[in-house]
């Protein structure tokens, strides 16, 4: 999954006919008439692509975004409703559609016009051309901590207040009065000189006529009534009865099970199966062998590999049917490959800087080292992490007719859409995604090769299908956090200040800006060398800055600690020039009371990271006695511009937190022979109850342009903690996770 | 499992009863508790998430007792009394304390593993009306969120602890729970 950049999004705009040009014939007009065959159902008028109403004066928000967890349905339905003046127990929402209508050409225009101001005239062609955009570049995705600063600022916010001048409008003219006397308040309109109130649902007909505005009035956060104030999630009620639908949960008449297994070594195939004993299993229907699929986009493709199926009358059928499968795999040029071996050639590929290119070179590096009266070394390691959602990845299909039907959790319901019917040689209109709810997301179901699976066996079978890859599948057959190295060098003058900071790293991945520290050092070369491997990348809650963030604010720390200095105190006087970022680590010094001492053995440390738009700092506090670990508290501070949901965003600090905590301690998927060694929750363990600290999370509303918060709790945690370790033992772990490095947790 | 001791398997019923509700199911009795429940019950609030007992997503009452269903036979379980997440609530009008509690605390964030997670708690309180963290830990670690809500969960636990210990209705059923 390649990121959306401004550029893909020209491109796109150019292959969609020329859109960004020829402006007037992609006016967008009323989309509703068009699209509301997809989700109006009876009572209900669609008067915006993202809002319908139904005759019971209720509003449903149309989400372009998949919950995974985020509570994103709750934020952005705030977002719509605060700005339609809607009551908010009339509102509700759901999922929009996995078509082309409904691509998310907000998100979009954030990307591509954030901060851009266009005349009034020319609105409807640019936003005509987002439109078109969008949709050639499949954009529905959820990712990026992204969903509530560009669908809910550019898409949710401008629907609800759009809609409420077009009922205000239509309320006028029925009521024969200028529409400024025309008041809108908790889902009914009102004039106050004639007495007259009607709800919103009254005049749904007449505003559904009506082209709706491309910039309405948005309110200004003093306004606010929604936006910003706790409400509870709308889909908790059904996650705790057991009624919740994820993928796994869909039944259909006359379905079979299946489960799949590919090669273990990257790159690998089938030399041949053995299919005798597995036919012996009571239940087991069919073998089925599923040919390598390439799938392109935009944004690069990828080739995924072929795997054999068993498809039996039941999971456990198949279950047992898979392990009585005898596969021979294909030799690969990746079978001696070892997690010895990449680091080996990484340490290689630092040390000749293969390839190396710089993303920040400031100042004087070379002189400064020359210059300096001490100066500090250190490499630092991860390596390679699954994201074992909770939910193992799974799809059910069914093809009839030359028509494939795919119910699927997943992150970017229109390029799985897309990716299937290639799959399957369909036309796009041929495939129908119903996305369900993921459990859990975390970068994983942004790859369609679970559901490109599940369509192969449907349309192989004749029948409908739920695939369901073990765990051990869902282990080995990731796409992985990479393992990354980095080697640090800083200046220290003779008075501890740092003069120089030098980081060459292995592989360059997004976002960008990830190594980039924000403190004040004159002198700075941050750069990356090429040294690929075989595993399979893949986004990993924060990509790269969940390694960066470990790194950077690790070896600050050691760097304060040899200058003689306060870690804390060291960062501070580096941040006189960011405010934001200086306000955000005082805060968490002052709620972790930073400068009263601990008792021996226990330790306090912190990290502070910006990412995704949101800066963060983290302060972990440990107890250490006898080698045994105990993390006991994190203090976390946000500064996401404003808070629109703010136990929302608290919880996503929180799991951001014990994510990342995961990591820290436990997470290492190896390599041995090219494939990964870990296979389940046994050997590549989580954070449990026992050892979840207290957590509290304390919220900046700065007003600052809005950042995200699925992301930014997790890169901040890891170094937090190493520095607290350091601070309570005068250990330094340079290399993740904790576990190796000799404590129980 | 060859086809020739299947056959003779596939003949014999087990009877189970899930929820209140007698089932005879004409099923391979070895075949984990949590497929019968999921694919020939449609009962799919129970999740799969490791089949290995290593996750909890899985976890079921038998006799009030929480067991992992991915690796119990149904075999094991013939003639027991089984209660699933759609269970738990006393009357389909009236949410177990631990369900409303895991509102008040908005406990969930994907969801996935909290029927597990509910019924891990449900039997703790079943007989400890007043748990510790200790307590908590114990039960409860055998429960993994990826989402990582623990301390959510662990707040939603005590406040619907502290309901439990002036509800006498309720004291009443841990009391029948615990003595089967």
């Amino acid at each position: 999954m390649g990121k959306w950049t401004r550029r893909a999004f020209i491109s796109a705009g150019v292959i969609a006919g020329g859109g960004l040009i020829v402006g007037v014939a992609i006016r967008p007009g009323q989309r509703a008439a068009e699209l509301s065959k997809h989700v109006a159902g009876d009572g209900e008028t669609l008067l915006h692509t993202w809002l319908k109403l139904d005759t019971n004066n209720v509003v449903t928000a149309i989400i372009p975004h998949a919950e995974m967890g985020q509570g994103v349905g709750t934020a952005l339905a705030q977002m719509l409703a605060d700005e339609l003046d809607a009551d908010w127990d009339l509102v509700k929402f759901e999922e929009a559609p996995a078509l082309g209508g409904f691509a998310n050409y907000p998100m979009g225009e954030a990307i591509l016009l954030a901060g851009a101001e266009f005349p009034d005239f020319v609105l409807p062609t640019v936003e005509g051309a987002l439109i078109r955009t969008a949709q050639a570049l499949d954009l529905q995705i959820t990712g990026g901590s992204l969903s509530v600063r560009t669908t809910g600022a550019y898409g949710m916010r401008v629907a609800g207040a759009a809609v409420k001048e077009m009922l205000k409008a239509a309320a006028a003219a029925a009521w024969q009065v200028p529409v400024d006397q025309v008041l809108a308040k908790d889902s009914q309109l009102f004039h106050e000189a004639s007495g007259r109130i009607q709800p919103y649902s009254f005049f749904a007909e007449a505003a559904g006529e009506m082209m709706p505005p491309v910039s309405p009035i948005l309110k200004s956060v003093d306004q606010f009534k929604i936006m910003g104030r706790h409400v509870e999630r709308h889909d908790l009620p059904s996650k705790v009865d057991g009624t919740a639908l994820f993928a796994l949960d869909v039944r259909l008449p006359n379905m079979l099970y299946a489960t799949v297994n590919r090669a273990p070594t990257f790159g690998g195939g089938i030399a041949s199966v053995d299919e005798t004993r597995t036919r012996a299993v009571d239940g087991v229907v069919d073998v089925v062998k599923l040919p390598s699929v390439e799938v392109s986009s935009m944004f690069g493709g990828f080739t995924y590999a072929e795997s054999v199926a068993v498809v039996a009358k039941g999971y456990w059928s198949a279950k047992q049917g898979m392990d009585a499968l005898s596969i021979e795999w294909r030799n690969t040029a990746n079978d001696g490959v070892s997690s010895d071996t990449i680091f080996a050639q990484f340490d290689q590929d630092i040390s000749s800087a293969f390839e190396r290119e710089a993303d920040v070179v400031r100042g004087d590096v070379a002189a400064a080292m020359v210059n300096a009266d001490k100066v500090i070394e250190a490499d630092y390691r991860v390596p390679f992490l699954a994201h074992t959602c909770m939910e193992p990845l799974n799809a059910t299909a069914m093809v009839n007719n030359g028509h494939c039907e795919v119910w699927v959790g997943c992150q970017s319901p229109l390029s799985f859409r897309r990716s299937v019917a290639d799959a399957l040689g369909f036309d796009i209109e041929n495939v129908t995604l119903h996305n369900c709810f993921m459990g859990g997301g975390f970068g994983r179901k942004s790859r369609p090769d679970y559901a490109i699976q599940a369509a192969q066996l449907a349309a192989s079978l004749g029948r409908p299908v739920q695939l369901i890859w073990t765990r051990e599948e869902d282990v080995r057959q990731d796409f992985y956090r990479p393992a990354v190295q980095s080697r640090f060098r800083a200046a220290l003058a003779s008075n501890g200040d740092i003069t120089a900071w030098e980081n060459t790293y292995v592989d360059k991945h997004e976002p960008y800006e990830a190594p980039l520290i924000p403190y004040s050092i004159g002198a700075q070369d941050i750069g990356h060398v090429r040294s690929p491997t075989h595993i399979p990348f893949g986004a990993w809650r924060s990509v790269s800055h969940s390694q960066q963030g470990f790194f950077t604010e690790s070896f600050l720390d050691e760097v304060a600690v040899a200058a003689g200095q306060d870690p804390y105190q060291y960062r501070v006087e580096r941040l006189q020039h960011l405010p934001r970022e200086l306000a955000v680590l005082k805060k968490a010094a002052k709620e972790a009371q930073w400068h009263i001492p601990l008792a021996a053995g226990r330790g306090r440390g912190i990290s502070l990271q910006s990412s995704f738009g949101s800066v963060v700092a983290e302060v972990v506090e440990v107890t250490v006695n006898n080698g045994n670990l105990s993390v006991d508290r994190v203090v976390a501070v946000i500064d996401a511009g404003f808070a629109i949901s703010p136990d929302g965003m608290r919880a996503q600090i929180e799991s951001g937190i014990i994510y990342g905590l995961s990591a820290a301690i436990h997470g290492e998927i190896t390599i041995r022979n090219g494939a990964v060694v870990q296979s389940n929750f046994h050997d590549y363990p989580s954070v449990r109850m026992s050892e979840a600290p207290l957590i509290e999370t304390h919220i900046i509303n700065s007003g600052e342009p809005m950042g995200g918060a699925g992301e930014p709790g997790t890169p901040p945690i890891a170094s937090a903690l190493t520095n607290a370790i350091y601070n309570a033992t005068g250990e330094r772990i340079r290399q993740l996770p904790i576990k190796n490095a000799g404590f129980n947790v | 499992m060859i086809k020739n001791q299947t056959t003779l398997r596939e003949s014999k019923m087990t009877a189970i009863t899930v929820n209140g509700i007698e089932q005879k199911l004409q099923v391979d009795p070895a075949t984990p508790l949590l497929w019968v429940l999921r694919e020939q019950l449609e009962l799919t609030g129970t999740k799969f998430g490791c089949g290995m007992a290593q996750c909890g997503a899985c976890t079921v009452h038998v006799n009030g007792t929480a067991i992992r269903s991915c690796v119990t036979p149904l075999a094991a379980v013939a003639g027991q009394q089984i209660t699933t997440i759609e269970g738990l609530a006393p009357s389909a009008d009236e949410p177990h304390p631990l369900q409303k509690a895991w509102i008040d605390e908005q406990v969930p964030q994907c969801g996935y593993c909290q029927s597990g997670q509910l019924m891990s708690a449900a039997a703790l309180l079943a007989t400890n009306s007043s748990p510790s963290d200790d307590d908590i830990n114990d039960a409860m670690s055998g429960n993994i969120c990826r989402c990582g809500m623990y301390g959510r969960i662990r707040q939603a636990i005590k406040s619907a602890a502290g309901v439990q210990q002036f509800d006498p209705a309720l004291a009443a059923l841990a009391k029948e729970i615990n003595h089967g």
